[in-house]
């Protein structure tokens, strides 16, 4: 078989059980792949002894038809994980030289199905970026270009480096997290499927953390059945973390029926944003009209505190990030700022956190400190926790009244050149998370499937919200969108 | 249980240049959770193992690791907070309070304010025979220790010592009902002696175990009954909090110590600042923690990595259940079943493994006799060479056996103390001991008519002498205990001189 590395999980397990290739083959294809696209700068740490390894090892229980899921497939881990041994330093220089003596439990289940490790990938500095610019390996590039314009684009973030490595076909499919949006705006920038499972599905344990109460892992896949067998792998019930749900894990890839007749799909009328493009626009109601013909039920629904979610998320997500990022003040491990003769304990915490956060993770850090500092906790911090019950509340209603998955647009724009939003106010890059912070301030699953190219050929995604736990009936109705919408473009090869 | 009425003591009060001043004492103890493992990792909490040795992940704050919750601390927070007769919260949860040291790797301390796990209770602190301050608990919330930070082993390096780090804690907050230094002190034996019933801290004080952190506030006389009117704090003066102390010694003299600084400061027309301060034995004086400007703002906020805590009325009736008999009640049932004095009951009480050991001393004996013989005898002997009870060579099944000896009228009480010393030394049986040694009494009159009749024969004199003068027969009863080796029974041997001599 050729260009092996371009398959996704589902054939490339089909093939490997028929014999068709072997997990060293497809490994190897993946690290070639890799070595030839530096010029993405999607993999931060190679790790091709390990692949190869477990690439051997998994061809073993192949033969010994003793294959789990992902026996033999080769992925990329997000660098926000913890892996055992190598490099894990969340893109930021304050982990310089970090190497964990423990593996996360996602990717720990991810090993224990038989998937090969690849390596690290980019990403924003602590998962804080919507397109991967504030990395301390710099950033990652999209494969995907306007047309003939060679402009560098941005794969969106904070999980930019697995979206370009999925979308480069750098690897089989990638882990992400998502805290805000990082893994569905990235895989709506770069024509990938991802999914954030409802909060509790999988565990935060050995997961750098952001903001506890939002963060979750998910896949970043070529196609929605991939998203379906990966998510299962990576989910766990896990006594490690406390927030960790206690609940079967279903069979995802089961529940992948393309019927979705009877099902209701709700519109809420509070994603049609002012200046929205109209391409967004058009994309969404294509959509519409996709679902319907698919024999959908479609209603317009209201959640009508929406609009405040942005801001609520501003307040809740830096505020637990400035404690969660306490931690890393240059005593026990990563990197330690030189000192001067004379320096003291403040001067080594100011010069090392100075030194070792980049600017956007200082400016969280800052806003979640004043908005828990005495006097504005109630204004702020308070205030946003009523507001995110709110929020729960208005998808808990418009479940109540039957409907089954809610459909909006991933992302307000597509991609957007590197650098183009740097001078902008910091509100103008936070703005990319409007349609995806919602799921995570309510704890829901929210799956983005690509659907459409706009008129200079970038990717463009749709974005579905479940109930929570059900990430079956939500993957099968993304499943449905997929078939509908055909969605077939592939970046042109240029690095 | 006895109803027993208490007056309450009066509050210290110390003059001032210009006139009277009352202390008003509020304590935050901290004790330690008797608990293997820490209140949210798997680590030991072992005392005194190679700093560094005893630290998981978590405690260290690595990337992505979480805590999880330690069930048998939340069950020692509960039975405590049950045997302080208080609230017990069903569902209670933690917070962060954020500030940066070394010694604490998370860059926070998980803890309780907003929603603790044990709400109003209250302890009775007994200051004398029916004198007892009621002191009201506020709350009991869990929380972890911080690490140790020292700073005197190199003049350019500080350490760390992680092992403590993550221990769990009961911070057990009173209400200002404290009113001198001598009834912090009671108070705080009273919390440790009833925890060490409940076996949920050592209160192992050297060790850090138990430590206060002491709130002392001065108010002019009638003030602080305006303050339990109305609970209004502005009837108080400005409190400040002398922090982590842990000798009761120390206690007392850092409250006095601090209320006569804020005397001396009031009366010149200043104010009292509102502040941490640190006490210093050696100068006998309390200073200052931190300047102004680094004051805390920690940032507290409920931790996201944690659910709220909840726990089920059926569990905690469980507990109650099988709660150990508390101190108050101990001594109330003690003077009740075995008639012992108020004091007398208190001694017993003390400790959990005394009052164990004085019960199987007093099972099916004479109650008071056994309390004379296990705080006379035993304690004393047992204070002497500094051994504790659970370490006392004489058990309760050897004394009670010395009783019974008492009471059949075997020995006498003189001997009786030679037997005890006995068996506190060599050990053995005490029947078998009297009858090895020929300790038994001589109760047979014939023997001491005999021995009466030849000390009269031999001092002819003396007969004389006492006839005129009676109280001579004392001397007859010694000569007659000389000549039977002390085991005659005095009782007898007195009737029969008195007779013989005809007095």
């Amino acid at each position: 078989m050729s260009d092996l590395n371009k398959l996704g999980l589902a054939e490339a397990r089909d093939a490997l059980r028929k014999g068709d290739t072997t997990s060293v083959e497809l490994t190897e294809a993946c690290l070639s792949a890799i070595d030839a696209a530096d010029a993405l700068n999607a993999f931060v740490h190679k790790t091709p002894e390990i692949a190869m390894e477990r690439a051997k090892a998994a061809d073993e229980r192949i033969k010994a038809g003793d294959a789990p899921s992902m026996c033999g497939l080769p992925i990329g881990i997000k660098d926000l994980f913890c892996t055992k041994g190598v490099p894990s330093q969340a893109a930021s220089r304050i982990l310089e030289g970090f190497k964990p003596e423990y593996e996360s439990t996602v990717s720990q289940n991810l090993a224990d199905a038989g998937a090969v490790m690849l390596g690290k990938l980019n990403m924003d500095e602590f998962a804080m970026g919507s397109s991967n610019e504030t990395s301390v390996y710099g950033n990652a590039i999209s494969p995907w270009r306007r047309g003939n314009d060679d402009t560098p684009l941005t794969p969106g973030g904070s999980s930019g480096g697995s979206a370009a490595a999925v979308a480069a076909d750098l690897c089989l499919a990638a882990t992400g997290t998502d805290t805000g949006g990082s893994i569905r705006q990235p895989a709506a920038f770069t024509g990938i499927t991802g999914i954030k499972p409802t909060y509790g599905r999988c565990s935060r344990w050995g997961i750098v953390a952001f903001a506890s109460s939002l963060d979750q892992a998910g896949p970043m896949t070529k196609s929605v059945r991939d998203a379906a067998i990966m998510l299962e792998a990576m989910c766990s019930h896990d006594p490690k973390d406390s927030t960790s749900a206690d609940l079967p894990v279903p069979d995802f890839e089961a529940a992948l029926t393309g019927d979705i007749k009877g099902k209701t799909i709700g519109i809420p009328r509070e994603y049609r944003m002012d200046g929205m493009p109209d391409e967004i626009e058009a994309l969404w109601a294509e959509g519409r009209k996709m679902m319907e013909d698919a024999g959908a039920k479609i209603v317009d629904i209201s959640l009508p505190h929406t609009k405040y979610a942005l801001p609520a998320y501003y307040v809740i997500a830096p505020a637990e990030a400035s404690s969660n990022l306490a931690r890393y003040d240059g005593v026990r491990y990563g990197h330690r700022a030189k000192l001067s003769q004379g320096d003291g304990i403040t001067e080594m915490y100011e010069k090392t956190r100075a030194e070792g956060f980049g600017a956007e993770v200082q400016r969280r850090v800052m806003v979640g400190t004043y908005v828990l500092s005495a006097g504005f906790y109630d204004a702020y911090y308070n205030r946003a926790r009523k507001v995110r019950a709110l929020i729960k509340k208005d998808f808990d209603d418009v479940f109540a009244q039957g409907v089954d998955a809610i459909l909006t647009p991933a992302t307000p724009s597509a991609s957007f050149g590197l650098g183009e939003m740097t001078d902008a106010d910091p509100v103008q890059m936070y703005l990319n998370d409007v349609f995806t912070v919602t799921v995570n301030l309510a704890g829901l699953p929210g799956v983005s499937v690509p659907a459409g190219v706009d008129k200079q050929g970038l990717p463009l995604g749709l974005q579905l919200i479940g109930r929570p736990w059900e990430e079956g009936d939500l993957l099968n109705s993304a499943f449905a969108l997929e078939r509908a919408a055909g969605f077939v473009a592939k970046p042109a090869k240029w690095w | 249980m006895l109803d027993l009425t208490y007056d309450a003591p009066k509050p210290k009060t110390i003059a001032g240049a210009k006139h009277d001043w009352e202390l008003v004492i509020g304590m935050e103890v901290h004790a330690q959770v008797s608990s293997k493992a820490k209140l949210f990792s798997g680590a030991s909490t072992q005392f005194g193992a190679e700093p560094n040795s005893n630290v998981a992940f978590v405690d260290a704050a690595m990337p992505g690791m979480l805590p999880v919750i330690n069930e048998f601390c939340v069950e020692q927070a509960v039975r405590t907070g049950l045997g302080l007769k208080a609230q017990i919260n069903l569902v209670s949860a933690f917070d962060r309070k954020n500030y940066f040291y070394p010694d604490l790797p998370q860059g926070y301390q998980i803890s309780q304010l907003y929603h603790p796990i044990v709400g109003e209770g209250e302890v009775l602190v007994e200051m004398g025979e029916g004198v007892a301050r009621r002191v009201r608990i506020e709350r009991i919330h869990i929380e972890q220790d911080a690490g140790k930070s020292i700073h005197d082993m190199d003049p350019n390096m500080s350490f760390v010592d992680l092992n403590r780090t993550g221990v769990a804690l009961m911070e057990i907050v009173s209400r200002p009902d404290i009113r001198g230094p001598e009834e912090a002190a009671a108070y705080l034996t009273k919390l440790r002696q009833i925890m060490l019933y409940l076996g949920t801290c050592d209160g192992n004080m050297q060790n850090g175990n138990m430590r206060a952190d002491v709130n002392v506030s001065i108010c002019r006389p009638g003030d602080y009954e305006k303050y339990q009117e109305t609970q209004d704090f502005s009837h108080l003066g400005t409190r400040c909090e002398i922090k982590n102390m842990n000798s009761m010694r120390f206690i007392q003299q850092a409250i006095e110590v601090e209320a006569r600084r804020q005397i001396a400061i009031v009366e010149a027309g200043g104010e009292v600042v509102q502040e941490t301060r640190l006490y210093d034995p050696d100068k006998g004086e309390t200073r200052s923690m931190r300047s102004k400007e680094e004051a805390h703002d920690y940032r507290y906020f409920p931790d996201p990595d944690l659910l709220p805590l909840e726990i089920e009325q059926a569990w905690v009736d469980e507990i109650a259940a099988n709660l150990p008999e508390l101190p108050d009640e101990k001594k109330a049932r003690f003077i009740k079943d075995f008639g012992l004095t108020d004091y007398d009951a208190s001694v017993l009480t003390a400790e959990v493994e005394a009052a164990a050991y004085f019960e199987n001393v007093a099972a099916g004996r004479d109650g008071k006799m056994a309390a004379n013989w296990v705080i006379n005898e035993l304690f004393g002997r047992l204070k002497k060479e500094d051994h504790d009870i659970t370490e006392s060579p004489v058990s309760p099944a050897q004394l009670g056996g010395i009783i019974d000896l008492i009471a059949k009228g075997d020995i006498s009480g003189k001997i009786a103390k030679d037997l005890f010393e006995i068996v506190y030394t060599e050990g053995g049986d005490p029947a078998e001991i009297v009858e090895e040694k020929g300790m038994k009494q001589v109760t047979d009159t014939g023997a001491i008519e005999a021995a009466v009749d030849q000390v009269i024969a031999d001092n002819p004199a003396q007969v004389e002498k006492a006839k005129q003068n009676p109280k001579l027969a004392g001397w007859f009863v010694g000569q007659v205990m000389k000549a039977t080796g002390g085991k005659a029974n005095p009782k007898a041997v007195n009737e029969i001189v008195a007779a013989k001599l005809g007095l």
